[in-house]
């Protein structure tokens, strides 16, 4: 098997004196989409910071392309081609949506502002059709998929998604959804994080269980239909 | 006392104030751009137009062009030692801790001054006007200072320079994408060591251009040079709303605009309470508008101190 695009080895993060994360032990290959989930606290969010180097690993490593990112700043790890959308959205709200778009190409490499933004617009019509209004002015699931077009701007070898369906109602999930969806077409490699059980591991290609920080189970698609271990995963 | 000199008075009062409002409003962008992306409130801030001044005092007999040049990369140099040395190990300390750092090196800054100052045996070394604008014209019957049309026009052309270059620009916007959300920003690939040097490189260049003008204005160069000027800037900035860089500015012009006012309106012989009348002021635009002058609503009463 070729070497994955993301390996978590070992990795070990703390909050003060709390193990927020321990020996966690992971891999995401080139266009797989994977699913992270768990209870609150488990440490989903928290691994994707230690990812971004929000926060420094106790140990372990985290290597993207076998090169090491531990130590690096968030704006390195971001050059390196990992792009993050931040749980809650994390938006420019005094920013028009086409400036929030640009800040997106600070982590890009190689030109091209004006085809990614088409290519963006193309995936988001409705961005288009906004695109010189205040961002602080859209609906929250608007928001959200800013959020992601504006990860999607740089162009990453990998997308780290946050909660992105977290406090939207329900016909608004299913517009976030919807999007990563689009984003699955492009191949885009994704790790994410979620608390819709159901839903992400019946969207990714496998599912990482997380319990107090530990790696808890994996389950495939097929689980998500499967009752008693959705149930089993959900009381990790 | 004739109606008409009452108005000749009022008018050239205004246009010092207008004048002495583009002067602190310079400084205060200069304060406000630093504190945007370092959440750190630079007291050092005079010393280094102070630097400037005693830069331009010393090549007084020098060509006009080249006095400028030394200054300006005299205050430069300084600004962006600063920056390396102090604001970036600093960057993730509390602000207490900035502002006492701050307070520290204007007083190293000080003592330096006094220093090289006294060399000479006498302290304050005076500074040569730069192209004659220390001499007044008359416009319309008010006799102004060129300085002062020189100020508020170099003001002018400065704060639009900058607003284009915030607005029109990659590295205007993720200098403000910075200023509103840092850790957003750095995730999204914006450099902080980029960000933040620009912003202090910028400061330390309006610190320059402020030194020009105050030392036209007030040749006397001390060590406390533009010491006062700082303190009440950052009131000003204080009052304006630091946390948005054109309120920031806008309570520096309001500032310099009303002490120069206020200086105007006071007979002569009541000069001494100008603070007290200025800060007085202060005192009930803090209580009945907490968030700064200019925050929009009485919503922005920040966590932020």
């Amino acid at each position: 098997m070729t070497r994955p695009l993301l390996e978590l080895d070992g990795l070990e993060v703390r909050h003060g004196r709390v193990a927020a994360v321990r020996a966690l032990t992971l891999a995401v290959h080139e266009g797989e989409i994977v699913g992270l989930i768990g209870p609150n606290g488990a440490g989903k969010s928290t691994t994707l910071h230690a990812i971004m180097g929000l926060l420094p690993p106790a140990a372990g490593e985290i290597r993207l392309r076998g090169e090491p990112l531990r130590g690096r700043s968030p704006e390195a790890v971001a050059r390196a081609g990992v792009a993050l959308v931040p749980e809650g959205r994390r938006i420019f709200g005094g920013f028009s949506v086409e400036e929030n778009l640009r800040l997106g190409l600070a982590a890009a490499r190689g030109n091209g502002a004006s085809e990614r933004l088409q290519d963006v617009y193309g995936l988001f019509p409705m961005l288009a059709d906004f695109r010189r209004r205040q961002a602080g002015a859209l609906s929250g699931g608007q928001q959200q998929q800013l959020a992601i077009a504006r990860a999607l701007m740089a162009d990453p070898d990998l997308l780290l998604l946050d909660e992105p369906s977290l406090g939207l109602a329900p016909g608004l999930v299913d517009v976030v959804f919807e999007a990563l969806a689009t984003i699955r077409e492009r191949r885009v490699t994704v790790l994410l994080v979620e608390q819709r059980a159901q839903r992400t591991v019946a969207f990714a290609d496998r599912t990482y269980v997380l319990a107090n920080g530990r790696l808890h189970s994996t389950l495939t698609r097929a689980d998500s239909a499967d009752t008693d271990k959705m149930i089993a995963a959900y009381l990790a | 006392m004739s109606a008409g000199l009452v108005a000749a008075v009022d008018a050239q009062t205004l246009v010092d104030a207008v004048g002495l409002g583009a002067v602190f409003a310079l400084m205060a962008v200069g304060i406000g751009l630093v504190f945007g992306v370092l959440r750190l409130v630079n007291f050092a801030y005079g010393q280094l137009v102070m630097a400037g001044a005693y830069t331009l005092a010393f090549t007084s007999g020098w060509p006009v062009g080249a006095r400028l040049l030394m200054c300006l990369g005299v205050v430069l140099v300084l600004t962006m030692a600063l920056e390396r040395a102090v604001f970036r190990p600093l960057r993730s300390a509390s602000p207490a801790v900035m502002l006492v750092t701050t307070f520290a090196i204007a007083f190293l800054l000080q003592a330096i001054a006094r220093i090289v100052d006294l060399r000479d045996g006498t302290i304050g070394e005076a500074a040569a006007s730069v192209g004659g604008l220390r001499q007044a014209v008359t416009i319309a019957g008010v006799d102004v200072r060129k300085v002062t049309l020189v100020a508020i026009a170099v003001a002018a052309v400065s704060l639009g320079l900058l607003a284009l270059m915030l607005a029109r620009t990659t590295l205007g916007l993720h200098m403000r994408a910075a200023a509103a959300d840092f850790q957003t920003a750095r995730l999204l690939g914006v450099r902080a060591n980029v960000v933040i040097a620009f912003a202090v490189f910028l400061s330390g260049v309006l610190a320059a251009i402020v030194a020009v003008i105050l030392t036209i204005q007030a040749p006397l160069v001390t060590p406390g040079f533009a010491l006062k000027e700082t303190i009440v800037v950052l009131v000003g900035v204080v009052v304006g709303g630091i946390d948005r860089l054109w309120t920031a500015t806008l309570g520096g012009f309001a500032i310099g605009f009303a002490t120069g006012v206020i200086n105007g309106a006071l007979p002569t012989e009541h000069t001494v309470f100008l603070p007290s009348a200025v800060f007085a002021l202060v005192v009930l635009v803090l209580i009945f508008r907490p968030g700064g002058l200019f925050a929009p609503g009485r919503t922005a009463v920040v966590e932020r101190v």
